[in-house]
């Protein structure tokens, strides 16, 4: 048994090979030249340069934020590249045929060949290696329904009108000093745009994989629902394996505009670091979304990569009977750290808000929930519920719970739940004479703690994240 | 069949079994019965390989010995312990753990595993024999379940898993007549040339329903006496006392 804890302990990261891919990169350091480089490398219109460039400005006045539980030694903004491109083989790809081997052969080995899920899942795949995607399908259904579903660059060159009018609209560019960041040198991402009354006909999903070295990942994803659409979009990501840290920066948008509901789910796999740590991805994303009357607002999520995560997915309940939803599975084995949690914001009346939060620690971790119910005087009727379960595995992690509640509205009601457990040698030894090892018998009680967040997946998430936390749990018993 | 040989089982130096010997032929069923304290639920933890004592002497199964396996290698070799206290999996699906067992024990096999179809309609099959409904694959295991439930549950888990060597500790404590009717019926059902059990009470009423082919009676760590069915009734009129001069088992 021993024997094989320490071969789990010290099997490496499944999804941490290198692709060889030319990549092109823009010199270390980030000033104003480097802003307008990639605007021109993506010819962007002038407004966005524009755009890109106030943020800078401001960014350059903003200090990194300092109040999260976690630490790590400074990084030093200006020892990173902030462009990397696949270098184009040939002219770009019009189908999946013409996409390079290389890049066709890593998607192969995470599993999700552009192919089959064409043939087998009928979901339409965005697929970004570094920043700039190299294959898109499905898109005539999607156009077909009126959907706009494409890459950001695309999007800024096909329809800037939407871009300029939503973009920067819910995370504003000067909202903190990581979403600055990502306003002045975002490299690429997501763009989506439902239209009014539109069920989108299927589930949108991109998968986003780091691949040059020493590159900050700077994602920009806008997503729009327009009145009484609905949407439910995917995002998934691995990582490979680097030897220093990573910087990724993403900034998320939802603007759900009255009776439209957008459903946005995300498992997350960054490369964690080797056993001490080293070489992880720091993950600090900023996502927020805001909702107009009776609209609803999910965010789903699964956590278990990157050595830092510092990321709180949160809704604005403007409208009047808006409804937001967190529900999250954050996992920290090793020497990971995560300060994760969601804000929900009551402004309109009858709001309501429902926050699972699943933390599961391991070997050394540390994690934190950090959560905000804010009621704000106009918000009348507004209810929340939170519900914060903690999971410990081993006696060296930790779980802390930093709940902010601020109401001013009298007639709300809000709601917080919480609880810390550990695995007991009971349950174990009862799965044990079961016939399951301590591995399986481990993943299988802790993807029972997970069911009330699973069992909001879509269903090939729902696979994919009980593989992911068996994975990111082995070697973390015994 | 289940041999062990001068078994001894101390918790923090506290010695709790101290020599026990017994012999358990396949297709038979046999009772432990003992006292509050004499090491009965010690000797079920100890034959299924659960943390935390300190335990020499031998118990073999069928030739392979118990005491040098994991307790997923004993499951595998055929053991299955019917808990005295199941525990609570919450948000795990029964049906789910029920079929994960089955098919790490038929991996061990080199089986191939069962479907989820295949399962379901054998499952259905056992859940109808024991009374139960079937509503019991998908709730969680044995969360809310109330006493006599979890029982069930143990004894539905047994059927599926056909053991070579099933041990019921305690399984009719806390039960009412009609659970423990049910139980019964399922261990009888279970009853077959190439399965032993060993059925482990602290009460003789569980033994008018499940006629066992040997008594045993279990007091400070040993086996104190043995006999056929008339021991029960012995106990009934006299209890415990005057049983402690050893015979062989």
């Amino acid at each position: 048994m021993t024997d094989l804890v320490q071969e789990l302990v010290e099997r490496t990261y499944q999804f941490g090979f290198h692709s060889d891919i030319d990549t092109e990169l823009a010199p270390r350091g980030l000033d104003e030249d480097v802003v307008r480089l990639i605007s021109a490398k993506k010819d962007e219109p002038e407004w966005l340069l524009e755009w890109r460039l106030a943020a800078y400005r401001h960014w350059t006045t903003m200090e990194p934020p300092a109040w999260q539980n976690v630490h790590h030694p400074p990084i030093d903004f200006q020892d990173m590249h902030y462009w990397a491109a696949p270098k184009p083989k040939g002219p770009a790809p019009k189908s999946l045929d013409e996409v390079d081997p290389e890049i066709r052969a890593t998607f192969d080995k995470l599993g999700i060949s552009l192919a089959e899920q064409e043939r087998l899942s009928g979901v339409a795949v965005d697929a970004i290696i570094d920043s700039v995607s190299v294959a898109t399908t499905f898109k005539a259904t999607l156009a077909e329904a009126g959907v706009i579903f494409c890459s950001f660059s695309e999007a800024v060159r096909e329809h800037p009108e939407l871009v300029r009018r939503y973009l920067g609209s819910v995370v504003p560019p000067r909202d903190n000093f990581y979403a600055a960041l990502n306003s002045a040198v975002f490299s690429d991402g997501s763009f989506c745009f439902v239209p009014a009354g539109v069920r989108c006909p299927m589930e949108l999903s991109t998968y986003f994989r780091m691949n040059a070295a020493e590159t900050g990942q700077f994602e920009r994803t806008l997503i729009v629902a327009e009145q009484g659409a609905t949407v439910s979009y995917l995002e998934g990501c691995t990582a490979p394996m680097r030897d220093e840290n990573q910087l990724h920066a993403a900034v998320v948008e939802i603007v759900a505009l009255d009776d439209s509901d957008v459903k946005y789910s995300t498992v997350q796999n960054w490369y964690p670091g080797d056993a001490d740590g080293v070489g992880g991805i720091y993950n600090f994303v900023t996502k927020r979304g805001r909702c107009g009357h009776r609209a609803k607002i999910s965010w789903t999520q699964v956590e278990t990569g990157s050595a830092i995560t510092w990321k709180y997915p949160s809704v604005i309940l403007q409208g009047d009977d808006s409804v937001g939803e967190f529900y999250s599975v954050a996992v920290t084995t090793g020497r990971q750290q995560a300060d994760t949690g969601t804000k929900m914001i009551h402004i309109g009346k009858n709001s309501r808000s429902t926050i699972v939060s699943k933390g599961i620690s391991a070997g050394q971790a540390q994690q934190t929930y950090r959560g905000l119910v804010k009621v704000l005087r106009s918000a009348t009727g507004a209810r929340n519920h939170t519900q914060c379960d903690s999971l410990l595995i081993g006696s060296e992690c930790g779980a802390h719970t930093f709940p902010y509640i601020e109401v001013k509205n009298d007639s709300a009601q809000v709601e917080h739940e919480a609880s810390t457990s550990k695995i007991s040698d009971d349950q174990l030894f009862y799965c044990r004479q079961r016939g399951l090892d301590e591995e399986d018998a481990t993943s299988m009680i802790v993807n029972g703690f997970c069911r009330e967040v699973f069992d909001e997946l879509p269903m090939e998430y729902a696979v994919e994240a009980h593989a992911l936390m068996r994975l990111s749990l082995e070697g973390a018993v015994g | 069949m289940l041999r062990i040989r001068d078994l001894h089982a101390s918790i923090d130096g506290k010695a709790i079994l101290t020599g026990l010997d017994l012999d358990l032929p396949a297709g038979e069923v046999h009772a432990v019965m003992g006292p509050n304290g004499a090491g009965k639920s010690t000797l079920s933890n100890v034959l299924a390989g659960r943390d935390g004592y300190e335990v020499r002497g031998t118990a073999t199964l069928d030739g392979a010995d118990l005491l040098d396996l994991e307790p997923e290698a004993r499951a595998a070799v055929g053991l299955f312990l019917a808990f005295q206290y199941p525990m609570e999996l919450p948000g795990v699906g029964n049906a789910y753990f029920l079929r994960t067992s089955l098919n790490a024990i038929r991996r061990a096999h080199g089986q191939d595993e069962v479907s989820a179809t295949d399962f379901l309609s054998v499952a259905r099959e056992h859940l109808t024999a024991l009374d139960m409904d079937p509503a019991f694959l998908s709730r969680s295991v044995n969360e809310g379940f109330s006493g006599g439930e979890k029982k069930r549950n143990e004894i539905l888990q047994m059927s599926m898993l056909e053991p070579r060597l099933a041990i019921l500790d305690e399984t009719d404590s806390g039960l009412d007549i009609d659970a423990l009717r049910i139980v019964a019926r399922g261990i009888e059902r279970l009853r077959g040339p190439d399965r032993s059990m060993l059925v482990i009470t602290h009460y003789p009423r569980l033994l008018e329903l499940v006629r066992p082919d040997r008594i045993h009676v279990l007091d400070g760590g040993r086996i104190v006496r043995a006999g056929g069915h008339e021991l029960a009734h012995e106990l009934e009129a006299d209890g415990y006392a005057g049983m402690t001069d050893p015979v062989p088992a």
